[in-house]
């Protein structure tokens, strides 16, 4: 076995670096000249902005620049979906400018840009601004945003409605809900989520007049994106006129996707001043800044015949867009959660409508699964009602509606066609890890002690997505490195060692000598970038056909270097060799061999290729996550004491990473299911959980190990066999977490609980089913 | 501006700072060790731990001017000249106990004083309890606290108690 090859727990490339402070973050660059910007933020949910008198920042020591909205001529921040309405018309796209102009629709809404010699004058001028706000009414809880005579975020959506989208077969749906055996209905709230990746946005601008062309260092989970939006929808100047460099990536989550007025601000100051301008985000304006994910409420039906077989499902999703329509925005709970619906299990028909819900809130946008831990979170909870109305045993119940392995390919109701899935084999294998046959003496025991034991599970089916193709490039380096170029990004997933491994695997060259370029647009021409868990098998596919390639340029050398013909010259482990005899050459040392000889004017071709990969099918990770809670009834506290996942994400290149991407979903999950808890206060729209002091993040001591079970079932739709795992641990975990807790609660009388479950919300139910 | 002198993983440093600047800010800005990180601005997060004087801080609750005259270790300062780990770095790659590395320095700062602070010995509760002042969004800590707890016995010059996968 080689010390990098695949289905190995290799010890991460990236972490020697990042253990030892030589990480580069954004922040972390400072360039000569540079300049520090400050955002000044609307105080106010809505606001009409009277007037801005920057005279006395404009003259206070240090300041170059104070910029209003006034001063951008350009264009706005553009959202690149465009849902149809149920009625044929299209949503609606609220102006997004970088600085607002003559009013504010949410809190920490960008109202001027600061730039300074330094970070603190620019923050003293930045206070010195004066804006005349007009304050108006506001609206940010999705609960009453629909209803009557509340404020109206934008004159154009009358009701608040930003789009009333709907899929799915609504005739045969409704028939088969009319000779339903039995229907269960459950209202829903998936809780807003602050994404808060541990390192903020960040971006440092600089601008050559002499090309024209500006370089923009961000974190991003791509840069590709940033490059067609800033050069197309919002300077007008091209894409080619920029360059976007990502250096290591703090986290995203999905957050560091998207264009964000920030970028666009620091590109304008940029230009417009000749120097470096860099502006990095502090946490309470990452609270206010960043996109928040989740927010929905969504009412859900579940149709069954009289053998508790699952017919039909409905359902009414409400969604919350925040303000104006990030990049990605109506696309989350509309094609990517609906598209979900069906899970893993046999639906004859499924009907959704979307309802997309403006408020005065900052934007919303994916987060680490973007609209499938929704879907997956309402389908759990009704199968769990389901079972209990119906007192058929809850682990039975999915089992008797899960697809098998010989319906494969199959066809969902709302289009998805899964290539592979062992549900049952897998979910019995949870059954059996998490100790589930002997609950219920665990539940005793607990309430000898006074505490409530419960017991959840949930069964999760993803669906990954992402651009439709990506590239790689392979370049024996002078220094005798192999670079492989790639078109997706890093924001923590160990990309680097998982395509060493695939490059070893393939070239047989040792991992050492392989290194891994990404995040640079001008050196990487294009790339889909990291999101929906798609990058291991788009760029894996990518790196696999540009290995191919480099071997048969090899082979095509090989020939002329030992005098064979090409079909003689076999590769095998990093060796070129005629077939049958001992004679053969190394790859490095013809790729070496082949670049002098080119270097020296003869016509030698070297190795080098890039190639294209489309991704013509996404992948269908699917596992059952079962958590084990005890509850303190007289304080509402829940404590997690268990935790398992079975998982079936295809073929593991690196089960380490898999598992660490698997742990720190479900933290997310644990997370949204029980902490994390956005508020705004009703009257002044202030975001009152605007801190680390407020909202809940977990820490280490709110978590019990969390044990990873990984069964392959190879994806069949590509050659490397392998499901995207980075988004599936949150997926997952908040229906398993939430069913638990109902679990314990059930003897008091509790049947419902939204997300999160605080103690507070924990307390109350007990006291009102008492 | 008052001067400040100090010294920094071994090496002795003297910069004239405004009276507020945090210490955080004279590490990272004036001296340019990027590898102590901001992750919040309110104490909560713990990426901007670094020793002073022996002991765990975060440097961006601690102004730069009550550093002076202090001994400060940073993450850069961990690990030896020929670029051998220090065990608790060692032990965090060996559990995969980083993804983003943005809280890592932080996290291993405190990892190190918490070892340090419990030569008696140290079970998983106190090391999620000792971790309380560090956050990840990445780990779900799982990995952290495996890393800690190998790393513990090789600080004490022993031989980890449990084996990586």
């Amino acid at each position: 076995m080689t010390k990098f090859g695949i289905a190995q727990s290799v010890r991460r490339v990236e972490d020697p670096r990042l253990l030892k402070g030589h990480g580069t973050y954004t922040d972390d660059i400072t360039l000569p000249g540079m300049l520090y910007g400050v955002v000044l933020r609307s105080p106010h949910a809505a606001a009409n902005i009277l007037a801005i008198d920057t005279s006395a920042a404009a003259a206070t020591p240090g300041v170059l620049a104070v910029l209003t909205g006034a001063d951008l001529d350009i264009g706005p921040l553009p959202c690149i979906v465009s849902l149809t309405n149920r009625d044929g018309s299209k949503q609606y796209t609220p102006p997004y400018p970088a600085l607002a102009g003559d009013a504010v629709h949410h809190v920490g809404a960008p109202v001027a840009f600061v730039v300074a010699e330094t970070v603190q004058a620019a923050r003293d001028a930045a206070e010195a601004i004066i804006v005349d706000y007009d304050i108006l009414p506001s609206v940010t809880d999705l609960a009453t945003a629909l209803d009557p005579d509340v404020p109206q975020v934008w004159d154009a959506a009358p009701g608040n409605i930003c789009f009333d989208w709907q899929t799915g077969q609504q005739e045969q749906t409704d028939a088969l809900f009319a000779q339903a055996a039995h229907v269960t209905r459950l209202t829903v709230v998936n809780n807003r989520i602050v994404v808060a990746s541990m390192e903020a946005r960040a971006a440092l601008a600089e601008y050559d007049a002499a090309t024209q062309r500006w370089t923009l260092r961000t974190n991003t989970q791509g840069g590709w994106l940033l490059k067609d939006l800033l050069g197309k929808a919002v300077f007008g100047t091209g894409p080619e006129s920029f360059r976007i460099i990502t250096p290591d990536v703090g986290g995203g989550f999905g957050m560091k996707l998207f264009l964000y007025p920030e970028q666009v601000l620091t590109c304008f100051a940029a230009r417009r001043l000749g120097r470096p301008v860099k502006w990095t985000s502090d946490r309470s304006e990452a609270f206010l800044a960043d996109t928040h994910g989740r927010d929905n409420i969504t009412l859900g039906e579940l149709a069954l015949d009289a053998d508790g077989k699952f017919l039909a499902l409905r359902s009414r999703n409400v969604a919350n867009m925040g303000s104006a329509l990030s990049n990605f925005a109506p696309f989350i709970p509309t094609m990517a959660g609906s598209g979900v619906l069906a899970s893993v299990y046999g639906f004859q028909a499924i009907y959704a409508n979307v309802i997309g819900v403006f408020t005065n809130t900052v934007p919303v946008d994916a987060y680490r699964g973007a609209g499938r831990p929704e879907a997956n979170y309402l389908v759990e909870r009704l199968i769990d009602r389901a079972a209990r109305e119906l007192n058929i045993d809850r682990a039975e119940l999915r089992r008797r509606n899960m697809v098998g392995p010989e319906a494969m390919p199959h066809t969902t109701p709302t289009g998805k066609v899964y290539d592979s899935g062992e549900f049952r084999l897998v979910f019995d294998a949870a059954l059996k890890t998490a100790g589930w046959a002997g609950f219920e003496g665990r539940r005793a025991e607990a309430a000898a002690r006074g505490r409530r034991r419960g017991i959840g599970l949930a069964y999760y089916l993803e669906a990954t997505g992402g651009g439709p193709t990506e590239r790689a490039e392979i370049r024996f380096a002078e220094d005798g490195f192999v670079d492989v170029y790639v078109g997706t990004q890093s924001t923590g997933q160990g990309h680097e060692t998982a395509y060493v491994q695939l490059t070893v695997d393939r070239l047989g060259v040792p991992g050492e000598r392989v290194r891994i370029r990404q995040g640079d647009t001008d050196t990487i021409p294009e790339g889909g970038g990291t999101g929906g868990a798609r990058s291991l098998y788009s760029e894996g596919q990518a790196i696999l056909a540009t290995a191919a390639t480099v071997i048969e340029n090899g082979r095509r050398a090989a020939s002329e270097a030992l005098e064979a013909a090409p079909v003689d010259i076999v590769f095998e482990a990093g060796r070129f060799a005629i077939a049958g005899t001992d004679r053969g050459i190394g790859i490095l040392e013809l790729a070496a061999t082949q670049r002098a000889r080119a270097a020296a004017g003869e016509a030698a071709a070297t190795l080098d290729a890039a190639e294209v990969a489309e991704i013509k099918s996404h992948t269908f990770p699917n596992g059952c996550h079962i958590a084990e809670v005890e509850v303190d009834p007289e304080t509402g506290q829940v404590a997690l004491l268990r935790y398992s996942v079975t998982d079936d994400v295809g073929k593991a290149v690196n089960p380490m990473i898999v598992r660490g991407q698997v742990h720190g979903g479900v933290a997310q999950g644990f997370g949204q299911a029980v902490l994390e808890r956005t508020v705004f206060d009703p009257v002044s729209g202030q975001l009152l959980s605007g801190s680390f002091m407020d909202y809940a993040l977990p820490r280490a001591d709110d978590l019990p190990d969390i044990e990873v079970e990984l069964i392959e079932v190879p994806c069949a739709t590509n050659p490397l066999g392998v499901k995207g795992a980075g988004e599936a641990g949150a997926v997952g975990s908040p229906p398993a977490l939430i069913n638990a807790i109902l679990d314990a609660l059930a003897p008091l009388g509790v049947a419902h609980i939204d997300m999160p479950a605080t103690p507070e919300r924990v307390w109350t139910a007990v006291r009102a089913a008492a | 501006m008052p001067q400040v002198s100090l010294t920094v993983n071994g090496k002795h440093a003297t910069v004239e700072v405004e009276a507020r600047t945090l210490l955080v800010e004279l590490l990272r800005g004036n001296l340019g060790l990027t590898g102590t990180h901001v992750g919040c601005d309110t104490s909560q997060c713990g990426a901007c731990v670094v020793h002073v004087d022996g002991q765990s801080v975060k440097s961006c609750t601690m102004l730069a001017v009550q550093a002076d005259g202090a001994s400060v270790t940073t993450i850069e300062g961990l690990a030896a000249a020929d670029g051998t780990l220090h065990p608790m770095q060692a032990m965090f790659r060996e559990f995969h106990a980083l993804q983003c590395g943005f809280c890592t320095p932080g996290m291993v700062m405190s990892a190190i004083d918490l070892v340090r602070s419990h030569p008696e010995g140290l079970t998983e509760a106190q090391i999620r309890h000792g971790l309380e002042g560090n956050l990840c969004r990445c780990t779900g800590y799982h990995n952290i606290v495996k890393a800690i707890a190998a790393a513990w016995p090789l600080m004490q010059d022993r031989q980890p108690a449990i084996a990586a996968e």
